[in-house]
């Protein structure tokens, strides 16, 4: 069984599976539980100052979208941070880390947006023996109408100066939290890096409304007839989330910069596809909160063994390897070339693949009295839609057309050679081609 | 009075009432809202489905499940309903595994098939639970059509034929309509007296006037039918039983399949009915099986199902094969009955092996038995009907015959399979041509 050692910018945990900032990490009596389970570490649900805690909505907080079976595909929440007073809050942090000492123990922060209050909070977390805090910049609702949360995180200004406050009071890792609710998220990491932060996570949850109510027309989850948007997380966010952390880890600026991975990571794989764009461990909420803390196990079998299978003794050789893979649109070969692939044996002949061809794309797929589907290989795009549709995985696949045999859709021979847009002569900036 | 499974000859009350009464409860249990949701889920909406391809009454199956799915319920009945008014009865009766089910990809895929057949009924259910019927009369067209039999065939073709303006009146030689839905499906397969709520559901459409008591040879001439009627769908099923023509087939006890089973469907308390302790039941197809069950769930003792023919040539399906043994029934094939042995009443029956081609083998064997049902198929019979074909009404197109102005359909019509479905099926094509026809 591979070594799932974690090491996040000098924070060790047995395993790179922390438990995100929400309501499972809210008290004591949760993070205990979760630890027996075998989380690796737990970002404490975000305190606030001293004095009077917030207060959470008496009604409904939260609001889902589901798929087939019912399985929950999306969440979203209307919740604050902790509602608990800081005192207890610190008791039990102190706690808990005496008796975990091998486990990661973040606490997240979110105060009013002046110096004092953090350099105050800062000193009272301090002897908790935690070992370092994260800036929630990202809370989307509530917070933000205060001047806190995203309201913090969509100004990189804002970031890099609460950052350096942060720093300069606290000899703590510092973790910002970054809001997916901005138009370019390398911005805000930028600023977190100059501000001094030791790393950055990501994705905060994504401002949202789940549904509608038809008869009471009013957004779910409804307090009273109405509703407001909540931030939204689970399995539906993770291409997004995976992006976010991809733009990250290949900008120059930031690409030295450790990220913590967060956004609908629900098993080993998804956890391992943030790692392997640059994410050196994740958080994970809304599995938990769908199945309970046991999920880590599976979590944790499941990277072991794939570890295994690659050969890699640390997570460290899995972190940032498809990095260099990530590219944009423009550098891609445009002289690769992919035909779509029916397997008769497989196919179940429900006629998804021809629908979907004939209908919304190149009707390249053909269908026989007797509903055999074939691929019509002087029409195929190789657009991937027949893979997506098809029900039966591996029925469908995308064969390549070698290099030097024709491809019977464009009548040409596959070029040998990798050619991108920059140099085709359709790209009006192509002045190579043009002279 | 204290009879049990042992106690010799034909009687009533063989077991406990409670028993009685889960035995003849709903053999598939209606489907509720979440289990409908789970199994709707599963569908693949499929292009050109073969569910749908595979239903003679052509319903779009994909897309009521999809209806179901998204919380449309009654709007899938509707979708039912536009093409098998009878989509009710059809739920429960249609051997769904050797129709839609059968080529369901996910049978394929899995093994598994969607349950199309619970989930059309949880939307027909759903639909006539709200009291709701989803058509409407056209504009009336002062023609006057006469439909004889209220089968599945014949309300099918009313139904249609009143949707169109028309008006029908439908014969039947029964007390009540309804046909075989009514009287010829064993009891557990439509609980709670549904064939009936059925055809008041279906009635309110208007401009159907029912008439019982009445058939052809009985109050009705064909000739007279035409003269007084713009048009005459026939769908008379198939009234004669065929007769085992063996020695003893006279004696007390051996009776028609058909008639156990209605007799069944009518009782008012299924404890009143009279079963026998050694039942055997002569034939392959769904009568017997329905016999043959149901003999079982009322306490017979032993109950065998004799064919003359290998399994594969049944004409039952193998879901009924299953159901039937899973109930204790004892299937016996390859033999034919020679002999029916006893003094007045049945107290054996003698059969001799046969091989695939129902050659004699000449060796034989003897079963007790008190009770004999008879299900080797039914008879047209009848007079003044149009030309016949294989001893049933020959039809061209969609159902007519070879008299002007009168069309058939159902059982009593050749071509197609003799099941519900098809005979909704053929109703409904012939009142679409029957239309066309009288407004060209």
């Amino acid at each position: 069984m591979a070594n799932l050692a974690s090491d996040f910018i000098g924070i060790k945990s047995p395993n790179p599976f922390w438990l995100a900032s929400a309501p499972p990490t809210d008290k004591e009596y949760n993070v205990r539980r979760a630890f027996e389970a075998g989380w690796g570490g737990v970002v404490w649900k975000t305190l606030g100052s001293e004095g009077p805690p917030v207060v959470n909505v008496n009604g409904p907080r939260y609001g889902a979208i589901w798929g087939a079976d019912r399985r929950l595909l999306g969440l979203n929440n209307i919740e604050l941070i902790t509602d608990r007073s800081l005192e207890v809050n610190l008791r039990e942090i102190k706690s808990v880390k005496r008796d975990y000492p091998d486990r990661a123990l973040i606490i997240s922060l979110m105060v009013p947006c002046d110096e004092d209050s953090w350099s105050d909070i800062l000193k009272r977390i301090e002897d908790t023996g935690a070992d370092g805090v994260e800036l929630n910049f990202g809370c989307p609702h509530g917070m933000a109408e205060r001047g806190m949360g995203a309201a913090v995180g969509q100004v990189p200004e804002y970031i890099e100066m609460v950052t350096r406050w942060v720093k300069k009071h606290s000899r703590m890792p510092c973790i910002v939290k970054l809001t997916p609710n901005i138009t370019d998220v390398r911005k805000p990491a930028e600023a977190a890096l100059r501000g001094g932060a030791d790393a950055v996570s990501l994705i905060n949850t994504i401002n949202s409304i789940t549904s509608v109510d038809l008869d009471d027309f009013a957004p779910e989850p409804t307090i009273d007839g109405k509703g407001t948007h909540g931030g939204y997380c689970g399995p539906a966010v993770k291409p997004i989330a995976l992006n976010m952390v991809a733009e990250i880890a290949r900008n120059p600026e930031t690409a030295n910069l450790p990220m913590s991975g967060i956004g609908g990571v629900t098993t080993w794989r998804d956890a391992a596809e943030f790692m392997a764009l640059g994410a050196g461990n994740v958080q994970v909420c809304t599995a938990a909160m769908t199945y309970g803390f046991k999920v880590v196990q599976e979590m944790i079998s499941g990277l072991s063994d794939y570890m295994d299978r690659k050969g890699f003794t640390s997570t460290s050789e899995l972190v940032g390897r498809a990095v260099p893979n990530v590219t944009d649109w423009q550098y891609l070969n445009l002289n690769y070339v992919t035909k779509a692939k029916i397997d008769e044996d497989a196919c179940i002949k429900c006629g998804r693949c021809y629908a979907a061809c004939e209908d919304t794309s190149h009707q390249a797929i053909d269908m026989s009295e007797d509903r055999v589907f074939s691929v019509k290989d002087e029409e195929c795009v190789a657009c991937n839609l027949c893979v997506n549709v098809c029900p039966i995985e591996g029925c469908i696949t995308m064969e390549r057309v070698a290099p030097g045999q024709l491809d019977q859709r464009t009548g040409k021979v596959v070029p040998e050679e990798y050619g991108n847009w920059l140099e085709h002569p359709n790209n009006p900036g192509n002045t190579c081609a043009a002279e | 009075m204290t009879s049990n499974a042992l106690t010799p000859g034909i009687v009533a009350g063989r077991l406990p009432a409670d028993q009685l009464s889960d035995n003849f409860s709903d053999l598939h249990p209606p489907l509720d809202d979440h289990e409908a949701l789970v199994a709707a889920d599963r569908c693949y909406f499929c292009h050109d489905a073969p569910c749908a391809t595979a239903c003679p009454t052509d319903i779009d199956i994909p897309l009521f499940i999809r209806q179901i799915a998204t919380g449309t319920p009654e709007a899938a009945a509707k979708t039912i309903l536009s093409q098998n008014i009878l989509g009710g009865m059809c739920a429960r009766v249609c051997p769904t595994e050797t129709l839609c089910e059968q080529v369901c990809v996910r049978e394929t895929a899995e093994g598994k098939p969607v349950t199309i057949g619970n989930l059309q009924r949880y939307a027909t259910d759903t639909l006539m639970a709200a009291g709701v019927h989803p058509f409407k009369r056209a504009a009336e067209t002062g023609k006057k059509i006469a439909v004889v039999g209220a089968g599945p065939a014949g309300l099918s073709c009313a139904h249609r034929l009143a949707m169109k303006g028309h008006d029908v009146i439908v014969y039947d030689a029964r007390p009540k309509a309804g046909g075989l839905n009514e009287y010829g499906i064993a009891s557990y397969k439509s609980v709670g007296g549904f064939a009936a709520k059925e055809v008041d559901w279906l009635l309110q459409i208007g401009g159907i006037t029912v008439e019982n008591g009445q058939s052809l040879g009985n109050g009705l001439s064909l000739d007279k039918l035409k003269a007084d009627h713009d048009a005459v769908f026939l769908a008379i099923g198939l009234p004669g039983v065929n007769a085992l023509n063996v020695e003893g087939e006279g004696k007390d006890g051996v009776l028609d399949a058909v008639d156990f089973i209605s007799d069944l469907r009518q009782a008012s308390d299924v404890a009143s009915v009279e079963i026998g302790r050694d039942v055997v039941v002569i034939g392959g197809g769904m009568t017997a099986v329905d016999a043959a069950v149901q003999a079982k769930l009322l306490g017979a003792l032993n109950v065998s199902l004799v064919y003359r023919r290998g399994r594969d040539r049944m004409n039952a399906s193998v879901f009924e094969q299953d159901l039937a043994a899973s109930k204790g029934v004892r299937i016996i094939t390859n033999a034919s009955p020679k002999e029916v042995i006893g003094n007045g009443a049945v107290r054996e029956i003698e059969f001799e092996y046969t091989d695939d081609d129902l050659s004699p083998t000449g060796q034989t064997f003897r079963l007790a038995a008190d009770q004999v049902f008879k299900a080797i198929g039914q008879t047209l019979g009848g007079s003044e009907l149009p030309d016949l074909e294989r001893g049933k009404i020959a039809v061209t197109g969609a159902g007519r015959t070879s008299i002007e102005g009168v069309w058939a359909g159902g059982d009593c019509a050749a071509g197609g399979e003799d099941l519900t479905v098809t005979a909704v099926a053929e109703g409904r094509d012939a009142a679409e041509d029957i239309h066309a026809t009288l407004m060209a």
